[in-house]
């Protein structure tokens, strides 16, 4: 089977890409990548959820807690090297993930949204009262070495950053392509085509969906702790609905089939906002909102996988 | 007691305005089958323009009861405007599409509203305060409440028992009920679909605006109220179930009173007390207070 | 004869409609077990019961003698008990080898390393079933574009991934053609173990006659006849109110 070593070899391919790439970019534009991808890998873990038939729009509370938990980390723990910070990160959301889930597994549609939704909301008026975390104002970080690197001056800093930012997009990237092709990865698309079926086979889609919405929250803190380092500030506004709208976004946008596409619409959207903050800076949600608009109505290949799904199974079951 | 009477009056103030834009985002949502992320945007244009008219009017000198008309008048011309023109010249193209996609176009919807309010409005607040005094003050017990307050109250309360008695009393009514109940049933027994869906809208659009129009003297009209009222009518519709008037009055009266709750206890909470309430409800009711679970057929 | 399958005493009711009125059932191993009556007359309903999807007001389900009467639809599963339904349900948006490989896999324990892709085994025993099914022609195809005879196909090849003791199919020829259903039944009969014990709701009777060894006739959530099917045709009240051939 050469696709065993297809996947892997193309990933590695891409990462030389990537880091060749980096120094040639300018490093307002380098900088810019490295906030895309923590929102990518965010949304890659949402994009997770949406297979398995579910929509949260509390993603953000993964994204604040990988943050706060890395920002945490290296304020009180002293830890500077951003490896491990973004694994407390990542870890810290894994645990509060893996805490959520079962009570949410039982949900759908709208009310397991609204409920995530409300969970992040729920942080985030939490966070903005919390003075020993700096309450709304939030906490600065300070810059971290990565495994016994110290940047010299905000030039390496940067793509130091960079670098450690496109490693873990594609070690992730790879462990979720390799997943979406797996027979567990094929798992969460039926609980989302039949669940009955599903316990019908003797399978839990309680279980699945735990599961998946607690890896989630593995990568939404990944995502955090990443930006939470790169910005080197957090606030309770990553907690805030409209961050995790943005990761539905990115999420719909790229459909639930591609990986590289979850990036991809990262990357436009962090663009399109940057563009649009400096040139429209009076009216730069209102461009965000027409590009949402224009992609929704003009790309709807990028998610049509999600709508065609649920055409077919409107069509399909039918009571007799 | 003193304080019991304080929260509890609070709360129904509270609620009554918060039931009026909820039962706008919940006939939304039972007729077109969208949760419209853009109906706090409808809320904060309905304050604006009775902002605007409640300027106008009150410059010269026009009976002051009348006021309040004027504020309808605003709340309807921007219903008018924005319902139709939204539903016909936007949504509709996706309703062909999954529901995940309506809430995101609204969405966009709600960003593209937000900055359109700031560039006509502006960012600096306004003031409508001159209804606030029309209906002088009133003494409960040994507390002073602006008389106003309790006028909105009964404008709740009408409203809630018009809608009730529209929906379920009238003929046309009773084809909104039954487009709720199955839309392609009764597009195929002839119901014109397009023209519920447009009106429904509007009378949505409508409500809220409403809601932010005669709310409009009691705060100051300024940047960020879209997002508040949002989040509070999603809170109030979850709870009380989608597409439920029943509910949304329920709800509304929850979600007011927790807040007053927290308000003059636990000030600490008021940001979050209902979300709070809201997981609460829903872990104990998953669907809403009123709606039914039924057993999927197989 | 081992008893493998025992209904005692079932009721069920939804509000005024009695759906199961203490129904009384001992099945045999290896039996194939013929279930006719009217709509509404308590078929699927005693075939969700047995499977966990509702629950009994009254009575008990005992499977080679352990009660599964409170257990859920996935552990009724697990101890043997498969089923198929009425309008299939499959994962329309997959493959009918990935329907396969998903219902391999959750009966392996499989599905839940998250890095196991579809191996040479899981392929081999996809396409076995396949063959067994005679499948093969749809391997690749989504099933949300296949014929609804087809999908019956799939329901039932999905179902016994786990080598179930008992299966219940639910109306496996409805919404067939008439001169199709007698090729479908023979498709779906040899491709069974001859040890699984089979129940199929069905309304056509000449199907029922040749394919089951015995049949339990329902009217009105009750059972009125219980025998072998030559006997249960002729019987005066099963033609009056469910065959409708009464003189």
């Amino acid at each position: 089977m050469s696709s065993r070593y297809a996947i892997p070899l193309l990933a590695a391919l891409t990462l030389v890409i990537l880091v060749v790439l980096g120094k040639l970019l300018p490093a307002w534009c380098v900088f810019l990548l490295v906030t895309a991808f923590a929102k990518g890998l965010a949304a890659l873990g949402l994009v997770l959820i949406i297979r398995s038939g579910l929509l949260s729009f509390g993603q953000g509370l993964f994204y604040c807690a990988g943050g706060y938990g890395a920002g945490l980390f290296m304020l009180w723990g002293g830890v500077h090297d951003a490896a491990l910070l973004v694994l407390a990160g990542g870890l810290v959301a894994l645990v509060l993930g893996a805490v959520i889930a079962p009570l949410l597994a039982g949900y759908r549609s709208i009310f397991f949204a609204t409920l995530t939704l409300a969970l992040s909301m729920l942080a985030h008026g939490a966070l903005t009262k919390a003075d020993f975390l700096g309450g709304s104002d939030g906490l600065n970080l300070r810059p971290p070495s990565f495994i016994g690197f110290q940047p010299a001056n905000s030039t390496e800093s940067v793509y130091a950053l960079y670098v450690f930012a496109c490693i873990l997009v594609v070690v992730f990237s790879l462990a979720c392509r390799v997943h979406f092709n797996s027979v567990r990865g094929l798992l969460s698309l039926a609980v989302r085509d039949n669940e009955i079926r599903v316990e019908y086979l003797g399978s839990s889609v309680r279980r699945v969906i735990s599961e998946n919405f607690t890896a989630a929250a593995f990568l939404g803190g990944i995502g955090g702790a990443l930006n939470a380092i790169a910005v080197a500030h957090i606030d309770p506004e990553l907690a805030f609905w409209t961050t995790s709208g943005e990761f539905v976004f990115v999420a719909i946008l790229s459909g639930y089939l591609s990986v590289a596409a979850v990036f991809a619409s990262s990357i436009a959207l962090e663009f399109i906002r940057s563009f649009s903050s400096q040139y429209f800076p009076n009216a730069w949600q209102m461009s965000l909102g027409i590009f949402m608009l224009a992609s929704i109505l003009f790309l709807p290949n990028g998610i049509g996988g999600l709508l065609q799904r649920r055409k077919k199974r409107m069509k399909g079951n039918k009571p007799a | 007691m003193q304080l019991a009477s304080t929260i509890l009056i609070d709360g129904l103030i509270d609620a009554s305005w918060i039931f009026i834009v909820a039962v706008g985002l919940t006939l939304i949502f039972g007729v077109l089958n969208i949760l419209n992320i853009a109906h706090g945007n409808f809320y904060a244009i309905g304050a604006y323009v009775a902002a605007n008219a409640v300027g106008i009017y009150y410059s010269g000198s026009n009976p002051p009861m009348l006021g309040l008309l004027a504020m309808t008048g605003a709340a309807l011309a921007a219903a008018i405007v924005l319902g139709p023109l939204l539903e016909r010249g936007l949504l509709r193209f996706f309703y062909h599409r999954d529901e995940i996609v309506l809430v995101l176009v609204t969405y966009a919807l709600f960003l593209i509203l937000e900055d359109a309010t700031k560039l006509i409005w502006g960012v600096n607040p306004y003031y409508a305060y001159e209804p606030y005094s029309l209906f002088g003050n009133v003494n409960v017990g040994r507390m002073n409440y602006v008389g106003y307050d309790f006028f909105l109250i009964g404008l709740a309360v009408f409203i809630g028992i018009v809608l009730w008695l529209g929906l379920n009393r009238t003929r046309s009514g009773k084809v909104v009920l039954a487009v709720i109940h199955d839309r392609e049933m009764s597009s195929a027994a002839g119901v014109n679909v397009t023209k519920i869906f447009v009106i429904a809208f509007t009378i949505g659009v409508f409500l809220a605006a409403l809601a932010g129009a005669f709310t409009a003297p009691k705060i100051s009209v300024q940047p960020g109220l879209a997002v508040m009222v949002v989040l509070l009518s999603f809170a109030v519709v979850v709870i009380g179930g989608l597409g439920s008037i029943e509910g949304a009055a329920i709800a509304s009266l929850i979600v007011g009173l927790s807040r007053a709750l927290a308000i003059h206890l636990a000030p600490w909470a008021e940001l979050f007390i209902v979300y709070l309430v809201m997981a609460m409800m829903l872990a104990v009711r998953p669907q809403g207070i009123f709606a039914p679970t039924a057993l999927r057929k197989i | 004869m081992s008893v493998v399958l025992e209904a005692r005493n079932l009721n069920k009711s939804f509000g005024s409609v009695v759906a199961a009125n203490d129904i009384n059932v001992t099945v045999n191993r290896a039996e194939r077990l013929g279930l006719i009556g009217t709509n509404g007359a308590g078929k699927t309903t005693f075939v969700n019961i047995v499977t966990g999807y509702i629950k009994p007001d009254s009575g008990a389900i005992t499977l080679e003698g352990r009660d599964i009467t409170a257990c859920e639809p996935r552990v009724i599963t697990k101890e043997g008990v498969c089923r198929s339904f009425q309008v299939p349900q499959l994962f329309l948006t997959l493959t009918t080898a990935q329907n396969l490989a998903v219902a391999i896999g959750i009966a392996q324990g499989q599905a839940f390393s998250p890095y196991a892709t579809i191996d040479d085994a899981m392929a081999e025993a996809i396409d076995a079933l396949l063959e067994r099914f005679r499948l093969g022609d749809y391997r690749d195809q989504t099933v949300s574009e296949l014929p609804g005879g087809v999908r019956k196909l799939i329901d039932i090849a999905v179902a016994v991934t786990r080598k179930p003791k008992v299966l219940l199919l639910d109306e496996p020829t409805s919404g067939v053609a008439a001169e199709q259903k007698f090729a479908l039944m023979d498709i779906i009969m040899s491709a069974l173990d001859s040890d699984v014990t089979v129940l199929f709701v069905e309304h056509d009777m000449d199907i029922v006659s040749r394919y089951a060894q015995r049949v339990l006739a329902f009217y009105d959530g009750r059972i009125i006849a219980d025998d072998l099917p030559q006997a249960v045709l002729e019987n005066q009240t099963v033609k009056m109110h469910i065959t409708g051939t009464a003189g």
